[in-house]
Parts: structure tokens; C-alpha cells; sequence
């Protein structure tokens, strides 16, 4: 079994160069297929908490591992080789809205801990076909840039600072727990992502580690924009930065609609792309009808045409979508990563090049 | 001249150091007027703009990070990126934190020491920023052409070698200072510029520069065209040289070919030290051109010649507050109430920005800021408004808003908020990720009119239908309104709606719709009406759609009879009929039954739809109603006083039990045969079994619980003189009438029906001995038990009628046949199954498999394919399609 993180990382650099590399899907759409019951979700352990907690997906993977592992997988088994933890409301600032900001840090490192024993029982059962742990950081329910009051547009219920103090004990536990990438997504305000980056940025220089960090950004309409307004272009040159091992968007729409917004970020980035669409838009019911044949021909042409390093499944996908998705791109080759001339590429909800 | 288009305007006036006016802006926290002067930087073409607050006056980290919020809630400004400008570092990091934008910070230098200047280039490739850097270090500004490159190559090497700073996002200020000051060694300040660019161009890749353009001109300070020509002059040499970008008035900058020639001579002397009497000679002729000014550019206008409601619309669309004011008063001049301004244009302009927006023309930013603006005029509005009711301001209601627990969304409930208070509803907004418990104790304690529940994410459909529950079951009767990007009509319909039966739901598609249906709903002449109409409209939206899913999942008929009504049989006493056996009426009071008459259905024979008495009022159908009721009540008169029906029932109470899915009949304690009901089963899904698949055979007492139940039978009919009168109309061609008494016809018999089985529960039977019903009540069939009819929704298989004929001796009873295909001849007939249970509902069979077929038949005693016949509307499958 491959122990050392940096053999793992060098693994993945390389096996980037050489495939399409598969993120896994939805953790929540898998968990609600269980029902699990309030008494599930609190377990021995938090049998009397002081509030409900049905709907804490996070909390699972200290009350409820094996769930969360058996879905860690499934996923693998359909071809997962990124695998992200089941931590989209891990913070202190998520995790508050169920009083159980102190347990943040803890879930985080247990989740990073269940997904890397799914990925080396697998490992141990298939001898050099080695997975890797996403360690996912979700935006959390507030946003730096917008103020959720309309009569006062200058208010904010978050600062970065805030923020930055949040995302770095997740990242701290993401990686003790044995994360070996870290994936900041569903990004709707960036600057939530922005204070991620560079909480990410602080742990990672502490720690001495090479540690890949995956960007995904999430376009809410048709307007083409990120909730707090940006288009494509603009979210991107916010945070290139970073020098990010992969750019690229998840949620809100599926991979119909996501195109034009892939073939963009596909034109500008400087690393690789990476997509992980919901399955279609979700009917009146809010279900997701998508078959995994369906998306994966739509993901499909993306690797065809060049655009894509990534791909996985966001809302509504299940391991039946993750497996025709790699199986579909299994012989594509990955986008190649471009180099542009350096450029001043600023922004504001539009991005502006100095050329 | 030189490509200007490349060079990057930079826009000043948000500069505390710079404008005194933004300065007073600030200090006076005129923040309004403060973002007016940033809209208008980028307006004129500014493509960055810098901001400063460095000023004794000023909390400068405060004041800098209020604008750039501010900033980020005017899309039309924020869509540029940002330059933040500070001597302090607190102030660039605090400004930083509020960017999400990759903006510039102007500036850091070497001045302190590479220490110092190491740590804050980490912090900025941190943050995410470009930098400028000023040609400064320990020793002082550098002011000739050598100190201005040394600093720069200093700089560039320690930012790119030791921090890893992208070159890229370097920009040089290699410092503009001020010439024709007087002091000859001022003179060459904008040579040494501009010979410094070149170097920088020449020997550090990639880095960019930028520079304070009108400093050079401080000396003619007071003499705008002199300085705009001095500036104009020094850009065009200094671009040419390298210069990127720079720190300009956007829009006060004249073009170098059309400065006057003599003007443009002199200046050029000054800029590039081509004389040692340059300054003196610039300064002969300043004063003549002091005040002819360059062409002013002024922001766009035109849109301010147009009429009023245009006006409003406009500062709706683009979120412009300025002039709301002004054009809501002109608009309120115009219009006879003040109301009426809010309901005309300012929400005709609101429905263009809701139309936009769901285009994708528009993006929410954008819709934010109109609601602020329409927020404006209503507010300039409410003291006219109030003032019109004499000081008392009612509302038109009061709503309560939140978004769902578990959910954080609430720009659109923010918009609907803003909309309902513009047109005078009272909002209680509760924000976002509200428990239910809450939203329920504030309804009850602020005793508001109505809810509002908003959620963007898919978990919240789940949770609005807990709180329509939990609403049902605290007894609330207010209308509940259901909005947000997943909600939709049918899931409102389908889902949310059953749980709230108390009152109204209603989904609201956007805000614009808001006030249109809170209005209807609180409506004293209206209310009722709109409510039933979206009531009717949503049950059958729930059907079509339950029909619909009929169509897909199923199961087994033995995973149905697993599920199967659970009643507690161990405790089941069966009431015991006063009158067992057939029990016929040959006749009976008409005037008893007119009084009972159920009149939608009459109307809808006509085919007007609407609640009675509502629709003999109604504005669109209530005057052909009304002839109609009056020309049946003349004939009803003629009916009852001359007996033209002779009503007859028979009804039948015979011990029963149920043996699966049958119910096994004795007819009479003497007769030994007993004789068999055939009930159908749902088969249809049931997640988790969570409710049950019912069969009408459930509502019986099953034969191995040892308990004796009982089960009536009955069929009622009006008489066949119904159809003889009929015939005989249609025979003089009088149609009207024939239908007339037909329908009338049908009346009777239905409310013999119900009086029927009134007399069964009261009297017959006997289990609701104390029962009193009004007719109302009856209608809607508030009562115990249930008498569901072969051929409707529950039992949908005709050929059991014939078995109830052989039960209850129909056709000599009361005279009633059955056609070969089951239909009631004379058609003024009601048949059915009298159900006592209270535990006994009403539903729908759905579609069923073939597997339920193939029993049903061998049971019936039919074959598979004449079961199917029968049974075609309910079917799941294909009949002709193989197994």
C-alpha cells in the first residue's frame, strides 16, 4: 500500500497527465437515500444534544461511519479517483446553525479518516490501483461579499476573517485526518473562497507539505454569473493566484447548461479544468432526472473536444452516474494545460486584462 | 498620436487626498453621493478606480471598508476592479478583506526596509492583489532618472527572487512630480519619468507602470486647461516611454491633437525640458486660455428629457436613486391618489426589472438595487399617503416573511419583502433559516394575516411542506404562501397544499406576483372566491399529477395486501343494525329533498363553473346563472306541488366480513349461500409504506378476527318519469326544458342519496343515532362512514352493481335496471356500498398491475381478457402487450 503522501501526490500529478482524472458524486444524494431518522443522524453519542440535527450530513461520519464509508465505497468502485469527504458544512460557521461549532475540527479530521480507509481497504483488494482523499471545504451559509440585508447593502454577517479563522482549522483537520488534496467548492461569493485560499495557503506553508489545492466555482442562472456576480473570467482571475491544481465549476446547473461556462474557463486557465455538474436541473420536485447515460454522453464531448482534466458529479448523481462518466472518458485524453505570456489579469464582477 | 486605447485610465475622484468634494462626501457620511462619484469615474471611462480615505479627518480603515462594501452592492461601479490606496498598512488589508475582485494596492516601497517590504508582498500574493510599488527605499523618493530605476530593479528583484511575486503583477510608480515649480531642479522631473519607463520597459519583464498624472501640473493649480494640456502632453510622451497606466481624471482629459498649437508648443517645452525659459513662457499664455476649458464630457442624460413614467422606469431598470425623488413627486402631481404612483409606474418599472431578471438580462446585484430604488419613492410617497387618511396609516395587512430553516437564502424574499412593504402591507421578516416553531409562535403573537415562506436550496421543499403540517396542527387559518427558486406550482400543489388545509396555499412564482395575490387573498369581497379558485386549481393539479405517477412505480399485489389498512380489530365492536335486511321506500317528500339539493353540480351540468350561491353573482356567468336558477325554481314548484317524480329506494344491512381482498355477504341469517364482493386494491408506491394501499374489503371486519361487521347496499331513484316528462318536451322540441328536468332529475336522486343515507346512520343502522348536519356539512360529507358507488374512483369495476342488484332485489324493488353494460336505467338513479367505519375513507384505485388482474378475474369468474375490458381505464400496463 502506498503510505507516503508525497508518493501518492507524485502518483497523481502523473496519472493527470495521463487521464481524464474522476472526482466522485453526491455524498448527500447517497446519504438521503438512506431516511435516516433524527435518532440516526444523533447516535449514541449526541442522543441528548440540545437541538435537532437532522440534515447535519457531516455530523454522519462521527455517528453514522459506516454509512459514509459504504458510499466512499461505492463511489470507488464506479472509478472515483478523487475522493472528497464528507464535509461540505464542516466549519465552525456551518456547523454553528446545529450549536456544534466545537465538533468542526473533529469532523473534518474523521471524514478525512473514513474516506482514506475506503480508499486503502480498496487498495488492499486491488493491489496498485491507488485512490486519493479529496478533502472537501464547502462555502459555508454566509457570504462575505453580499449583505443579506437590502435596506443596508453595506452590512456583512461574515468577514474574512471570520471566514479565514473557519476554513483553517478544516483544512488542519482535513489534512491530519489524511487528506491528500484539498477542494474548495461550490463557491458562490469568492470571496468566501478568496479567505479559503488563504487560510489554505497559511496551513499548507506551516505544515511544509506539497499539497494540490482544486477551485470550484459555482454559476447560479443564466445570467452566467457566480451568485455575488461575477462571470467566469472574473471568479477565475480572483483567484489564479493561488497557482491552483485545477480550476473549475460544480452545482446549480447540469452539464447542458454549464458548457459555454467550461468552454470559457477551459480557454483562459492556466491549470487544469475540472467540472462536476448536477444531474440535469432538478424538476418541480427538486429530484434530479439526468440518467448517468444521459450525462455522460454531455461530459463526454467535453473530452473530446479538449476541454477538461476533471470530471465528477455534483447533485442528484449517484455511482452509477460516476461509473458511465469514466467509463465514457476512460480513453480521452485530458485537456492540455496551456501557457499564456504573464498578464496583469485583474477583476471586479468582470475581469480586466492588462495586456 | 500613440495608442491611448491601450493605456489604462485609472479614476481619481474616490480620493479623500485628491477631491475635496469626495472628501466632504466622506466626513459628512454622505455615502450616497460618495457612490454617485465612483458611478460617474467608471461612467467616463475610468477602468480601475483607486480609492482613498487617508485623511486626519477620517477613520480611514472604517471609511475605506464601508465604500468598498458599498462598492460591492452597485454592480454598475463593482464591475471594475478596485485600487486600494493607503500610506497605511491597516487600511490596505482591511480594504483587501472586502475585495473579491483581484484589485491593486497602491502602495508599498522599499522605504522601510526590505524587511518589511518582504512580508507585505507575502501578505498581498496572499490576498490575491497586484501591487504598486513606489520608487522609494530607505534613502528618500527617488527623483532623477537613475534613483527612479535603481529602486525599481531593487524592487522587482527582491519581489520576484525572494517572495515568488508574479512580475506580472508588479506595477513601478517611478514618482511624477511637479514641473515649471520655479526651482530649476524641478525642471527635468518629467524627463527623468519618463527616461525611467523606458528603462523599466527595457530591463525588468512583464512589470507594469503606472504614475499620479497630475501631479505635473500642480504648479497651475486653478488653471484647468493649461493643466488638462499639460497632462494630455505628458501621457503622450510618457505612453510612448512605457507609462501603463495611470491616476486621471477620466474625464477632464483633453486629446493631444486638438490642444491649440501654441499651447501644445509650450507645454511640450516644460514637459520635456527643451528650454531654460519654458516655465516663463507657459506661463505668458496660461492665463489667456484660463477658462475656455476642453469640451466637457458629461454623463448621458437624455433619458431625463423623457415623461415621467419613463423617468421611473429607467431609475428602476439601472438603479439609479438620484433623481427618484424628484420624478415620484412629479409622478404624484400627476396621479389622483399617491397610491397610484406606486401601483402604475413604479410597479410597471418593477415587472420590466422581474422580466429582465428572469432572462438572465439582468443579474440579482442588479435586481437588489431596484428594489432599493422603487424602496426610495416609497418611502417619499408614505407621508402623502398617510396624510390622505388623515394621520392613520393602515396597512393593507400584515405578512410575516422567513426563509426556511436549513436554508440561507434570502435575496428574493428580500425583493418580495421590499415590493409587498411599497404597497403599504406591514412586513414581520424573520430572515433566513427560521425554525418552524418560530415562524409559528411569531404568526400567533404578532397575529399577522399571513406567511411567507422563501428557500432557494432543494432540502427546503421539504421543509416548507413540515411547516403547511405543523401550521394544520397548531390551528392556524391564515393563507400560506410558498416562493423561491426550486418551489414550483406543482410541488406546491402535489405536496405542500394537502398538509395546510386550514387555509390557503399559494405559490407565488416571483415578486412581482406577490402583491396581486396577498391583495386577492385579504380581499373582503374577493378573498373567498380567489382562494377556492386556487384551491380547485391545485386539487386538480395534485390529481393529474397523481395520475401521472400512476403511471410509473407499482407494487405487487402482494407487496399491496402487505400493505393493507391496519385497523385494531381485537377492540372492534361492530354497531349492530336497528333494521337488518331490505328496507324499501316507495315514495318520499320531494319538498324534503329540494331542500337538501347540492346546486354546483346542476350548474356545471350547464357547464358554469363556480360556487353556489357565488356564482348567481358572479361578474362573467352570474346573470345566465341566475335566469336558470329562477326558470328551475318555477319548475321545481310545478315538480313538488305536482308530484311529476314518484322517488323509491331500497336499502339493504346485511352481516359481512372480509376475506382478503372480498367481502363475504349473508343476506339473511336463514340462507346459507353467502354471497361475494370483489374490492379492488392500490397498487401504486408507497415510500416506506408510508401510507397505506387501501381496499374497500380493509373497512370490513376480516372473517378470522371473529367479529361479526356489517356492511348496506342501496339504490335510490328520482322515478321514470324523469325521462318520460324529457321525452316528451323533446318531442314538442322545448330541448331547454327537457335538459332542465333531467338535470333536476339527477338532483333529486343524488340528494335522495344523501338523505338516504342519512336515515341509515340516524335510524336504519343507527351508529350516528346523535348526528345533526347542516346541509353544508352534508355536502361535504362530514359525516362517518362512506357509500361508495360501483364504477367510481374507489371501486371502478361496474359488473359489482349486479351483484348489489341480486342483494337488494333492485329491479323489483324500485324499479331500476341495469343496461348490459352496467349503466342505471332509469338514469335519475344512485347505487352503492354503505361503509360504517369510522376509520372508512374515500380515495382513488389508481392503476393497478396484471397481477391484481389475473386474481380479480379468477375470482370474479371472468376471463383475463373480459377483466381487462372492464377494468381498461385503471390498467397499468398494455393488455395487447405480452406477459
Amino acid at each position: 500500500m502506498m503510505n507516503d503522501r508525497k508518493e501518492r501526490i507524485a502518483l497523481l500529478r502523473k496519472r493527470a497527465e495521463e487521464k481524464i482524472l474522476i472526482l466522485d458524486g453526491a455524498m448527500g444524494t447517497m446519504i438521503q437515500k438512506h431516511t435516516l431518522s433524527e435518532e440516526d443522524y444523533r447516535g449514541a453519542r449526541f442522543a441528548d444534544w440540545k437541538q435537532d440535527v437532522k440534515g447535519n450530513n457531516d455530523l454522519l461520519s462521527l455517528t453514522q461511519p459506516d454509512i459514509i464509508k459504504d458510499i466512499h465505497l461505492q463511489y470507488i468502485a464506479a472509478g472515483a479517483d478523487l475522493n472528497g469527504t464528507n464535509t461540505f458544512s464542516a466549519t465552525t460557521i456551518a456547523q454553528a446553525d446545529y450549536g456544534m461549532e466545537d465538533l468542526a475540527y473533529e469532523i473534518n479530521f474523521e471524514s478525512a479518516k473514513i474516506a482514506r480507509a475506503a480508499c486503502d481497504e480498496w487498495e488492499a483488494a486491488h493491489p496498485g490501483d491507488v485512490r486519493f482523499v479529496n478533502g472537501a471545504i464547502g462555502p459555508t451559509n454566509r457570504t462575505a461579499s453580499i449583505s443579506p440585508d437590502v435596506n443596508n447593502p453595506g452590512f456583512r454577517a461574515i468577514t474574512f476573517d471570520q471566514l479565514k479563522e473557519a476554513y483553517k482549522e478544516a483544512a488542519k483537520g482535513l489534512l491530519d485526518g489524511g487528506a491528500d488534496t484539498l477542494l474548495v467548492e461550490t463557491i458562490f461569493d469568492t470571496l468566501n473562497a478568496k479567505a479559503a485560499l488563504f487560510a489554505i495557503d497559511e496551513v499548507v506553508e506551516e505544515r511544509g507539505e506539497d499539497v494540490p489545492v482544486m477551485i470550484s466555482g459555482t454559476i447560479t442562472d443564466a445570467s452566467g454569473r457566480t451568485l455575488s456576480g461575477q462571470t467566469t473570467e472574473a471568479f477565475y482571475n480572483s483567484v489564479r493566484h493561488t497557482k491552483p491544481f485545477s480550476i473549475g465549476l460544480n452545482c446549480a446547473l447540469g452539464a447542458a447548461q454549464l458548457r459555454p461556462y467550461v468552454q470559457e474557463l477551459s480557454r483562459i486557465a492556466e491549470c487544469r479544468v475540472s467540472v462536476y455538474p448536477n444531474a440535469g436541473l432538478p424538476n418541480e420536485f427538486g429530484e434530479y432526472d439526468q440518467t448517468d447515460a444521459e450525462m455522460a454522453e454531455l461530459v463526454k464531448e467535453w473530452a473530446d473536444s479538449g476541454m477538461i482534466n476533471l470530471l465528477g458529479g455534483c447533485c442528484g448523481t449517484t455511482p452509477p452516474h460516476i461509473k458511465a462518466i469514466s467509463n465514457a472518458v476512460a480513453d480521452a485524453k485530458p485537456r492540455a494545460v496551456p501557457s499564456f505570456e504573464p498578464r496583469m489579469r485583474l477583476s471586479g464582477l468582470e475581469p480586466f486584462d492588462a495586456a | 498620436m500613440t495608442d491611448i486605447s491601450r493605456f489604462i485610465n485609472i479614476g481619481e475622484r474616490t480620493n479623500v487626498a485628491g477631491s475635496i468634494k469626495f472628501k466632504k462626501l466622506i466626513v459628512e457620511e454622505d455615502y450616497d453621493a460618495a457612490l454617485e462619484v465612483a458611478r460617474q469615474q467608471v461612467e467616463n471611462g475610468a477602468q480601475i478606480i483607486d480609492i482613498n480615505m487617508d485623511d486626519a479627518m477620517l477613520d480611514a480603515e472604517t471609511a475605506m471598508v464601508k465604500f468598498i462594501n458599498l462598492i460591492a452592492a452597485e454592480p454598475d461601479i463593482a464591475r471594475v476592479p478596485i485600487m486600494v490606496d493607503s500610506s497605511k498598512w491597516n487600511v490596505i488589508e482591511a480594504g483587501l478583506k472586502c475585495l473579491q475582485g483581484k484589485g491593486i494596492v497602491n502602495s508599498i516601497s522599499l522605504k522601510e526596509g526590505e524587511e518589511p517590504f518582504i512580508a507585505q508582498a507575502k501578505m498581498l500574493r496572499r490576498y490575491g492583489a497586484a501591487v504598486v510599488v513606489m520608487a522609494f527605499d530607505e534613502k528618500g523618493q527617488a527623483d532623477t532618472v537613475d534613483r527612479k530605476f535603481e529602486i525599481c530593479k531593487r524592487s522587482y528583484e527582491v519581489l520576484v527572487e525572494k517572495v515568488g511575486f508574479p512580475p506580472e503583477d508588479i506595477i513601478f510608480d517611478p514618482n511624477i512630480f511637479a514641473v515649471a515649480t520655479g526651482i530649476e531642479e524641478h525642471d527635468n522631473y518629467a524627463v527623468d519619468f519618463i527616461e525611467a519607463c523606458k528603462l523599466i520597459k527595457k530591463h525588468l519583464p512583464y512589470a507594469k507602470i503606472s504614475g499620479g498624472v497630475s501631479n505635473v501640473s500642480f504648479s497651475f493649480r486653478g488653471n484647468n486647461p493649461v493643466r488638462e494640456a499639460m497632462h494630455s502632453v505628458f501621457l503622450y510622451h510618457a505612453i510612448q516611454a512605457g507609462l501603463d497606466m495611470g491616476i486621471v481624471n477620466a474625464g477632464q482629459l483633453v486629446v493631444y491633437a486638438e490642444i491649440p498649437e501654441e499651447l501644445r508648443e509650450r507645454v511640450e517645452d516644460v514637459i520635456l525640458n527643451r528650454r531654460s525659459d519654458a516655465t516663463d513662457r507657459l506661463l505668458e499664455i496660461a492665463e489667456k486660455y484660463k477658462g475656455t476649458g476642453g469640451p466637457e464630457k458629461k454623463v448621458d442624460l437624455e433619458w431625463r428629457k423623457k415623461p415621467v413614467k419613463e423617468r421611473l422606469a429607467h431609475a428602476l431598470i439601472n438603479g439609479i436613486a438620484e433623481y427618484v425623488e424628484e420624478d415620484t413627486e412629479a409622478a404624484r402631481l400627476e396621479a389622483d391618489k399617491p397610491l397610484h404612483v406606486i401601483e402604475g409606474p413604479l410597479m410597471d418599472g418593477m415587472n420590466i426589472v422581474g422580466d429582465l431578471f428572469g432572462a438572465g438580462k439582468m443579474f440579482l446585484p442588479q435586481v437588489v438595487k431596484s428594489a432599493r430604488v422603487m424602496k426610495k419613492a416609497v418611502a417619499y410617497l408614505i407621508p402623502f399617503i398617510e396624510e390622505e387618511k388623515d394621520g392613520k396609516h393602515e396597512t393593507n395587512g400584515r405578512i410575516l416573511l422567513a426563509t426556511v430553516k436549513g436554508d440561507v437564502h434570502d435575496i428574493g424574499k428580500n425583493i418580495v419583502g421590499v415590493v409587498l412593504q411599497c404597497n403599504n402591507f406591514e412586513v414581520i421578516d424573520l430572515g433566513v433559516m427560521v425554525p418552524t416553531q418560530k415562524i409559528i409562535e411569531t404568526a400567533k403573537a404578532e397575529n399577522v394575516d399571513m406567511i411567507g415562506l422563501s428557500g432557494l436550496i432543494t432540502p427546503s421543499l421539504e421543509e416548507m411542506t413540515y411547516v403547511a403540517a405543523e401550521m394544520e396542527r397548531e390551528g392556524l387559518d391564515i393563507p400560506l404562501l410558498i416562493g423561491g427558486a426550486t418551489t414550483s406550482k406543482v410541488h406546491t400543489a402535489v405536496k405542500i397544499a394537502p398538509n395546510y388545509l386550514k387555509s390557503s396555499v399559494v405559490y407565488v412564482i416571483d415578486a412581482s406576483r406577490a402583491v396581486g395575490v396577498a391583495s386577492n387573498l385579504l380581499s373582503a369581497t374577493n378573498g373567498e372566491r380567489f382562494a377556492s379558485e386556487i384551491r380547485e386549481e391545485y386539487i386538480a393539479m395534485a390529481e393529474k399529477h397523481a395520475a401521472q405517477q400512476l403511471q410509473k412505480k407499482r407494487f405487487s399485489i402482494v407487496d399491496a395486501r402487505a400493505n393493507k389498512v391496519q385497523l385494531d380489530w381485537d377492540s372492534f365492536e361492530a354497531p349492530v343494525p336497528n333494521k337488518p335486511g331490505l328496507t324499501v321506500f316507495e315514495e318520499f317528500d320531494l319538498e324534503e329533498l329540494v331542500s337538501r339539493f347540492d346546486w354546483k353540480p346542476f350548474f356545471e351540468t350547464w357547464e358554469l363553473h363556480g360556487r353556489f350561491p357565488d356564482i348567481l353573482k358572479d361578474e362573467k356567468v352570474g346573470e345566465t346563472a341566475r335566469s336558470l336558477y329562477e326558470d328551475a325554481q318555477e319548475m321545481l314548484k310545478k315538480i313538488v306541488a305536482e308530484k311529476w317524480f314518484k322517488p323509491k329506494a331500497v336499502v339493504g344491512l346485511w352481516p359481512a366480513n372480509s376475506i382478503g381482498d372480498d367481502i363475504e355477504v349473508t343476506p339473511a341469517p336463514d340462507q346459507n349461500e353467502p354471497i361475494m364482493l370483489r374490492t379492488l386494491r392500490q397498487q401504486m408506491y408507497r415510500e416506506n409504506n408510508k401510507r397505506p394501499n387501501r381496499a374497500l374489503a380493509d373497512y370490513i371486519a376480516p372473517k378470522d378476527s371473529g367479529k361479526t361487521d356489517y356492511i348496506g347496499g342501496f339504490v335510490v331513484t328520482a322515478g321514470p318519469q324523469v325521462e318520460e316528462i324529457a321525452s316528451k318536451l323533446e318531442a314538442e322540441h322545448d330541448d331547454y326544458n327537457a335538459i332542465l328536468v333531467k338535470a333536476l332529475g339527477d338532483r333529486f336522486a343524488e340528494a335522495f342519496a344523501e338523505r338516504m343515507h342519512e336515515k341509515v346512520r340516524k335510524e336504519l343502522w343507527g351508529y350516528a343515532a346523535d348526528e345533526t348536519l347542516g346541509n353544508q356539512d352534508l355536502i361535504a360529507e362530514n359525516y362517518r362512514g362512506i357509500r361508495p358507488a360501483p364504477g367510481y374512483p374507489a371501486c371502478p369495476e361496474h359488473t359489482e352493481k349486479r351483484t348489489l342488484w341480486t342483494l337488494l332485489n333492485a329491479e323489483k324493488n324500485v324499479g331500476v335496471s341495469l343496461t348490459e353494460s352496467c349503466a342505471m336505467t332509469p338514469s335519475s338513479s344512485v347505487s352503492g356500498f354503505y361503509f360504517a367505519n369510522p376509520d372508512a375513507k374515500y380515495f382513488g384505485l389508481g392503476k393497478i398491475e396484471r397481477d391484481q388482474v389475473e386474481s380479480y378475474a379468477e375470482r370474479k369468474g371472468m376471463t383475463l381478457t373480459e377483466a381487462e375490458r372492464w377494468l381498461a381505464s385503471n390498467l397499468n400496463y398494455d393488455p395487447r402487450q405480452a406477459k
